[in-house]
C-alpha cells in the first residue's frame, strides 16, 4: 500500500460523501451532514467522554510532552491517535465504518523519529473504552484505571517508548466550557485537555534507552466538519510557562488570506480565561527547510490582554512527519516576556 | 559575426542534404530503437510481475498456525498487539450463479503489499473499503458473476475463478463460513516487539523468486540489445559528424581568420549538434513508441488499461520515456562528435590542411583503425582478466563490439586485395581495384553493418538460448497441471482418496532441508513416472537412470551442487549413494539432491507427504471441483496451466518483438549503405567515365554497382557470424554470470545465421538498388563531359 493510498484513505468524507475533490486539510472542511454536530451549551458526562464519540465525525486523543533526561539535555514526545467516521455508527466486525490511525514521535535536537499505524474498529485491532481508560492501536496504547494515571507507550522500526503520566490538575476546557469555535461562520467542536501531566519514564532510540522526566499535554477533541471549506491550514501552540501558567492558541488561516485565532490563558490551579477571535497573535521569524517545504519554525508569540510577548523557537526544525498526512510536529522552547516550553503543531504547508 | 557563422556552418548543410539526412536518420532511428526495446522491455516486466505475484503479495512471509488450523479474529487482533505487523487474508467457496467461486478478502489498511492496479492508483484503498466497494476478477469471469450485488472490476491477473476484495464485503458475501487462512506479515517489524506465541510460526514467501531472477536475467540482456541497436546508430552519426567536420575545415578557417573566437565558433557547433540531437531525438522517441505500439499493440493497450483513469501515472510514464530517450540522442551525439570537436579545437589557426575527404590515406586510415581495433581487444581481455562485476562485463562488450567495429575496413581491404590478385581478367580486376578504392566512403555503412549483424546474431542467439531454457526450466517445474497443499495428513490422506479417481497421477513432492558439502541444500523424494522421465531436464546421465532412481541405486543432483563440489556420474557421493545424473536447474543458487520415492522414504520415515502435482486433462474441472469439495485457499491449490501458458505467451510474444527489432536493425544499416552510395555516386562519375568509354554499357556498370554492394555486405557478413557469437557467449557467459551467478547454455542456431545472411544481402541489394537505377540512366553527356572538363 503506498503512502498516497493511505492519505486518500484519511481523506475521510470523500470516502463517506463520494465526492472527488478533498477540501481543506485532511477533508476537515468537508460537509458532514448526517454526523452529529456540537452544541453551545452541551454538557460532558465524564469518564464517558474520555471513550469515543463514534456518532461525529473526527476525534482525537493527542499527547505532547516535553522531556529531559539526567544530563539535561531536551526530548520531545507525541502520541496520538485518530478516529474518523465514514458513517455515524459503530458496527461490529470488518463492516465497522470507523477507521483509527496512531501517530508516535520522539524528536532530539538532532533526530525526529516517526511511526504510524492504520487500522479499522469493529474487531478491536484499535479503539478507546472510557473506564478503565484504554486508546490504543495495535499493542500502542494509553492506558489507566482513570485519565489522572496512564501509561503510554508506541513502537517504530527505530524508536519507542514508554512513559508514566500522572495528572497533577484538573482538566481545562476551551472556549465556551469546552464549546470551541474554529470559524467566524460558527463551526466548532468539543475541546477539552488535561494540560498538568507530570511523566517519567524511558525512551527507546537507537543509541540505546534514556531515562527521561517532564510534562505533557493531553488533548481531546471531537468534530463533525469543524472547519470551513477555506480554511486551509493551522499553526497551534501549547505553552508551560516556567511561572506555572498555561497558554494554549491557535491561528486557522482561510484560503482567502484572513485568520482566525482563538487562545485559552490556564492558571496554575486550572482557572480558565478564554479568549476571542484577534486576541491571540503569531507572527513567523524564520523558516526551516524541510521536506522540500519552508516550514516556519521560529515564531513572535503575544497575548497582549496577558502581557505576553515571547519568542517560540523549535527544538529541531526538521520535526517533520512524514506520516500519511504530513504535518510538522515537534517541541519548543519559550524565551521573552515569560520563558518555558511546549509544543507546536503546522498543518498545511 | 555569430549571425554569419550560423549561415555560413549552415550553408554546409543546404549544399549537403544527404549528410544532414544521414544524421538526424541515423540518431532519430537509434533513438527510437533504444525507446522501442525499453518500452517492450517495460512491457514484458510489467507482464511477468502480474504473473507471479497473484495476491500482489508472493513475496511476503506470512503467520500461520502451527497445526494449520484457521485463525481467528481475535487471533489477529491478539498478534497485532503483540506488534506483530500481520494482515489477514479471508478466504472461502462461495456458489455464485450455480459456479464456485473462491473469494478472497484482504485488509487495505494493513495490507503489506501493494494493492491490484486494477482498484485504480490513487482511489484503490477507499474504492477497496466497505461493504458496497470494489470487487476485482478476472474478466473471463464476470460474465459468469452477472447478476451479483458485487461491483465488479476487471483484473486480467487475478486467477480464474477467484474474487478479490475488502474483507468486510468478503465476510459479507461468505457468511460464517469465511474464515482467515492466513495472516500476511509485513516487512518493517516494531523495536522490541513480543516474541510470535508458540502456536504459530512465519512460514517465508513461496518460491517465485526463481522464474523472477530467471526474467531479470532476461531483461538484463534485452537491455544489452537495446544499447546494441543504439550503438548501431551512433556509428552512422559519427561517420556523418566526423564528415561534416572534415569538409568544412575550409569553413571553420575562414570563419576564424575573419575574427570568430574559438570557443565562440565551438558553441556555435555545439549549439547546432543540440538541436540536431533533440529534434532528431523527439522523432525517435515517438517513432520508439510507435514501434513499441506496432508490434506490442498490448503495450499501448496494456499502459492505457493499467493508467486510463489515471493521467498522472501516465504523463509520469511519458516524462520518463522522453528524458530517456533524449538523453540517449544527446549523450550519443556527444559521443559522435567528441573527436570531431577535439580536433577542431588543436586545429591551428591558418592550417593549410586541405579537406580531406575520404579519397586520401584509404589505406592508412584503414591501419590505423586496425591499429585501434588492436589496442581495443587488448584492452578487452584485460578487462576479462581483472574487471569484476556486471559493468566490466559490458566493457568487455563495448572493447569487442568496436574493436571488430574497427577491422572491418582493414579486413575488407586485404580481402579484395586477395581477390583483384587472383582474378585474370581485365573487368574483374578493376571490379575489385574500384571496390577497394571505395572503401573508405562506405566503411562507415558497412561498420554499421557489421555491428547491426554482429547484434542481431548475438541477440537472436541469446534470445533462442534463453527461450529454451526457459522452456525446458517451465517443463522441469511445472510439469504437472495442478498443485496442491494440504493442511494436515488428514487432508491429505482425504485429498489423495478423491484423486484416486478423479486424477490420471498424483505425484507426491517430499522434501527435507538439510546439507550437502557444507552448504545448505534440498533433498526430494519423487515417484516414479512417466512425467519426470520426460520432462526432467538430465545434463548428464547413466543410460538407466530413471529405473536406476526408482530402484534406489542412485541420487541425481542439480548442476550446481555438482559443479560445486567437483563430482561427476558414476562416482560415489560421500552420502554413500552413487550418482547417476545431473541435471539443471536454472535460478536456484542452493545445492539440490533427487532420490527415489523408496530410497527417500526409508531414509527420512518423518517427512508428512502435504504436496502433491496432480496430472489430469482437465485441470480446470479438476480444481474447481477440489475446491468446492475440500475448501483449498489460493495457496493450497495452484493451477500452473494458467501461469505457465501465460509465461510462456508472454516471452513468446517478446521473442516475436526481438525479431522484429532486428529486421528494424538491419534496414537502419541498410540505409546508411544507401546514403552513403548516393554520396559517392555524385565523386564517382570520373571513375566510371573511362571505363563506360572502353565500352561497359551502363547498365552492366549499374550491374557492378549492384554486384559490389551485394559483395562487400557478404564479406563484411562472414566477419559478423564470429563476432556475433562471441558476443553472444558474452552476454550468456560473462555478463549473465557477473550479474547473477550462474550460466546460461548457448545453443547455436546455423538456420537463423543463413536466414540473417540472406536479409542482409537483400539489405544490400536493395540498398544498391537505387544508385544503380540511377547510374544507368545517367545521360550519356555528363559521362562525356568529365572528358570535356579534363582538358
Amino acid at each position: 500500500m503506498n503512502v498516497r493510498s493511505m492519505l486518500y484513505a484519511f481523506i475521510f468524507l470523500v470516502i463517506f460523501a463520494g465526492q472527488g475533490v478533498a477540501q481543506g486539510f485532511a477533508g476537515l472542511g468537508q460537509s458532514a451532514d448526517a454526523f452529529a454536530q456540537p452544541e453551545r451549551g452541551g454538557s460532558f458526562a465524564f469518564p464517558a467522554d474520555h471513550g469515543a464519540h463514534p456518532a461525529y465525525q473526527i476525534e482525537w486523543w493527542y499527547v505532547t510532552a516535553n522531556l529531559k533526561d539526567d544530563q539535561g539535555r531536551d526530548f520531545g514526545l507525541q502520541w496520538t491517535l485518530f478516529r474518523s467516521a465514514m458513517a455515524p455508527e459503530e458496527r461490529p466486525g470488518w463492516d465497522s465504518p470507523q477507521l483509527w490511525m496512531g501517530h508516535a514521535a520522539v524528536t532530539t535536537p538532532q533526530d525526529h523519529f516517526v511511526a504510524e499505524r492504520i487500522a479499522r474498529g469493529g474487531v478491536g485491532q484499535a479503539g478507546v473504552t472510557a473506564a478503565p481508560f484504554e486508546a490504543w492501536i495495535d499493542e500502542w496504547h494509553m492506558a489507566g484505571d482513570t485519565l489522572d494515571q496512564v501509561e503510554m507507550r508506541a513502537m517504530g522500526a527505530d524508536f519507542g517508548y514508554q512513559v508514566t503520566l500522572t495528572a497533577q490538575g484538573p482538566l481545562v476546557f476551551h472556549g465556551e466550557n469546552g464549546f470551541s469555535q474554529k470559524s467566524a461562520s460558527g463551526r466548532a467542536s468539543y475541546y477539552y485537555s488535561q494540560p498538568f501531566y507530570a511523566v517519567e519514564g524511558t525512551l527507546m532510540l537507537p543509541d540505546g534507552p534514556v531515562e527521561v522526566t517532564g510534562t505533557a499535554w493531553l488533548d481531546r477533541e471531537w468534530a463533525s466538519q469543524p472547519l470551513a471549506a477555506t480554511q486551509v491550514s493551522w499553526d497551534w501552540f501549547s505553552m508551560v510557562f516556567d511561572e506555572g501558567p498555561r497558554l494554549m492558541g491557535f491561528t486557522l488561516h482561510d484560503s482567502d488570506g484572513s485568520d482566525f485565532t482563538q487562545a485559552t490563558w490556564i492558571e496554575p490551579d486550572g482557572t480558565t480565561t478564554a479568549f476571542p477571535n484577534g486576541a491571540f497573535l503569531a507572527t513567523p521569524l524564520d523558516t526551516t527547510r524541510v521536506a522540500g517545504r519552508d516550514v516556519p519554525t521560529r515564531w513572535r508569540v503575544q497575548l497582549p490582554d496577558k502581557g505576553v510577548d515571547v519568542t517560540v523557537s523549535a527544538l529541531n526544525g526538521s520535526a517533520w512527519m512524514t506520516t500519511s498526512i504530513p504535518y510538522w510536529e515537534g517541541p519548543v522552547r519559550i524565551e521573552g516576556t515569560h520563558s518555558g516550553q511546549g509544543y507546536l503543531e503546522m498543518t498545511g504547508y | 559575426m555569430i549571425g554569419q557563422g550560423v549561415q555560413a556552418l549552415w550553408s554546409h548543410w543546404r549544399y549537403n542534404p544527404w549528410q544532414l539526412i544521414t544524421l538526424l536518420a541515423g540518431l532519430a532511428l537509434s533513438t527510437a530503437l533504444w525507446s522501442g526495446v525499453q518500452a517492450i522491455n517495460a512491457e514484458a516486466r510489467a507482464s511477468y510481475a502480474q504473473a507471479s505475484d497473484l495476491l500482489g503479495a508472493a513475496d511476503v512471509s506470512r503467520v500461520v498456525r502451527r497445526d494449520g488450523a484457521a485463525l481467528s479474529v481475535a487471533e489477529y487482533v491478539s498478534l497485532r498487539r503483540l506488534g506483530w505487523p500481520v494482515s489477514p487474508v479471508l478466504e472461502g467457496q462461495v456458489d455464485i450463479n450455480g459456479q464456485s467461486f473462491r473469494i478472497v478478502g484482504i485488509d487495505p489498511l494493513t495490507f503489506p503489499a501493494a494493492l491490484p492496479e486494477s482498484a485504480g492508483e490513487e482511489g484503490g484503498l477507499t474504492a477497496m473499503l466497505g461493504t458496497e466497494a470494489l470487487a476485482m476478477a478476472h474478466p473471463d469471469d464476470i460474465p459468469e458473476l452477472a447478476g451479483s450485488t458485487l461491483i465488479l472490476r476487471p483484473d486480467a491477473t487475478r486467477p480464474r475463478g477467484s474474487v478479490l476484495m475488502d474483507i468486510a464485503q468478503a465476510q459479507q458475501v461468505m457468511g460464517p463460513q469465511g474464515s482467515i487462512k492466513r495472516l500476511l506479515l509485513g516487512s518493517v517489524m516494531p523495536l522490541n516487539h513480543a516474541p510470535l506465541p508458540p502456536e504459530y510460526r512465519v512460514a517465508q514467501a513461496g518460491v517465485q523468486t526463481d522464474v523472477t531472477r530467471l526474467t531479470q536475467s532476461f531483461h538484463l540482456n534485452l537491455t544489452a540489445f537495446g544499447l546494441l541497436s543504439f550503438a548501431v546508430g551512433i556509428f552512422i552519426v559519427y561517420g556523418a559528424v566526423g564528415l561534416a567536420f572534415e569538409q568544412r575545415r575550409g569553413v571553420f578557417r575562414t570563419l576564424r581568420a575573419l575574427g570568430l573566437p574559438l570557443n565562440r565558433l565551438m558553441l556555435l557547433l555545439v549549439a547546432e549538434l543540440t538541436v540536431f540531437a533533440l529534434l532528431a531525438g523527439a522523432a525517435g522517441v515517438a517513432l520508439g513508441y510507435l514501434i513499441a505500439a506496432a508490434l506490442l499493440p498490448d503495450v499501448a493497450a496494456t499502459l492505457r488499461g493499467l493508467y486510463g483513469a489515471d493521467v498522472a501515472g501516465q504523463l509520469q510514464l511519458r516524462a520518463a520515456w522522453w528524458a530517456s530517450g533524449l538523453g540517449m540522442a544527446l549523450a550519443g551525439t556527444a559521443i559522435a562528435a567528441a573527436a570531431a570537436l577535439f580536433k577542431l579545437a588543436q586545429m591551428p589557426l591558418l592550417s593549410f590542411n586541405h579537406p580531406r575527404a575520404m579519397s586520401v590515406g584509404a589505406s592508412v586510415a584503414g591501419q590505423r583503425l586496425a591499429g585501434g581495433a588492436v589496442l581495443l581487444f587488448l584492452l578487452g581481455i584485460l578487462v576479462a582478466l581483472w574487471g569484476e562485476g556486471i559493468l566490466a562485463g559490458f566493457a568487455l562488450l563495448a572493447c569487442l563490439l568496436i574493436g571488430a567495429a574497427f577491422c572491418v575496413p582493414w579486413f575488407l581491404a586485404q580481402c579484395l586485395s586477395v581477390a583483384e590478385r587472383l582474378s585474370t581478367r581485365a573487368v574483374v580486376q578493376w571490379f575489385w581495384a574500384d571496390s577497394r578504392q571505395q572503401l573508405p566512403g562506405l566503411s562507415m555503412a558497412l561498420m554499421a553493418l557489421l555491428l547491426a549483424m554482429a547484434a542481431n546474431i548475438g541477440v537472436s542467439t541469446m534470445v533462442s538460448s534463453f527461450r529454451m531454457t526457459f522452456t525446458a526450466y517451465l517443463d522441469q517445474r511445472l510439469a504437472s497441471e495442478l498443485y496442491l497443499n494440504a493442511r494436515d495428513a488428514a487432508q491429505a490422506e482425504a485429498l489423495l482418496g478423491y484423486l484416486g479417481t478423479a486424477a490420471d497421477a498424483v505425484l507426491p513432492i517430499v522434501s527435507v532441508d538439510t546439507r550437502l558439502g557444507g552448504l545448505p541444500a534440498e533433498v526430494f523424494g519423487i515417484r516414479d513416472h512417466e512425467t519426470y522421465r520426460t520432462h526432467w531436464p538430465l545434463l548428464q546421465a547413466t543410460p538407466d537412470v530413471w529405473d536406476a532412481l526408482a530402484a534406489g541405486e542412485g541420487v541425481l543432483v542439480n548442476e550446481q551442487l555438482a559443479r560445486r563440489e567437483g563430482w561427476g556420474i558414476g562416482q560415489t557421493l560421500p552420502t554413500g549413494d552413487r550418482l547417476i545424473g545431473i541435471y539443471s536447474d536454472y535460478g536456484n543458487s542452493a545445492g539440490q539432491m533427487i532420490l527415489g520415492e523408496a530410497l527417500f522414504s526409508a531414509r527420512y520415515p518423518d517427512v508428512p507427504r502435504l504436496r502433491f502435482g496432480v496430472r489430469t486433462d482437465q485441470p480446470e474441472a479438476l480444481a474447481a471441483a477440489l475446491r468446492a469439495r475440500f475448501d483449498l485457499d489460493e495457496e493450497a491449490l495452484i493451477n500452473q496451466t494458467d501461469l505457465k501458458a501465460f509465461s510462456l505467451q508472454v516471452f513468446e510474444r517478446t521473442f516475436s518483438v526481438t525479431a522484429a527489432l532486428n529486421v528494424l536493425t538491419l534496414s537502419v544499416a541498410g540505409l546508411a549503405i544507401l546514403i552513403s552510395l548516393l554520396t559517392l555516386a555524385t565523386m564517382r562519375l570520373p571513375q566510371l567515365a573511362p571505363v563506360w568509354a572502353l565500352g561497359l554499357t551502363r547498365a552492366a556498370l549499374s550491374r557492378l554497382e549492384v554486384v559490389r554492394a551485394v559483395c562487400l555486405a557478404a564479406l563484411t557478413g562472414v566477419l559478423a557470424v564470429p563476432v556475433g557469437l562471441l558476443l553472444a557467449w558474452v552476454l550468456l557467459a560473462v555478463v549473465n554470470v557477473e550479474a547473477f551467478g550462474w550460466r546460461l547454455p548457448m545453443y547455436f542456431f546455423p538456420l537463423d545465421y543463413l536466414r540473417l545472411a540472406g536479409l542482409t544481402l537483400v539489405a544490400a541489394f536493395l540498398a544498391a538498388l537505387w544508385p544503380a537505377v540511377k547510374l544507368a540512366r545517367t545521360d550519356p553527356q555528363r559521362l562525356l563531359k568529365v572528358f570535356s572538363n579534363e582538358r
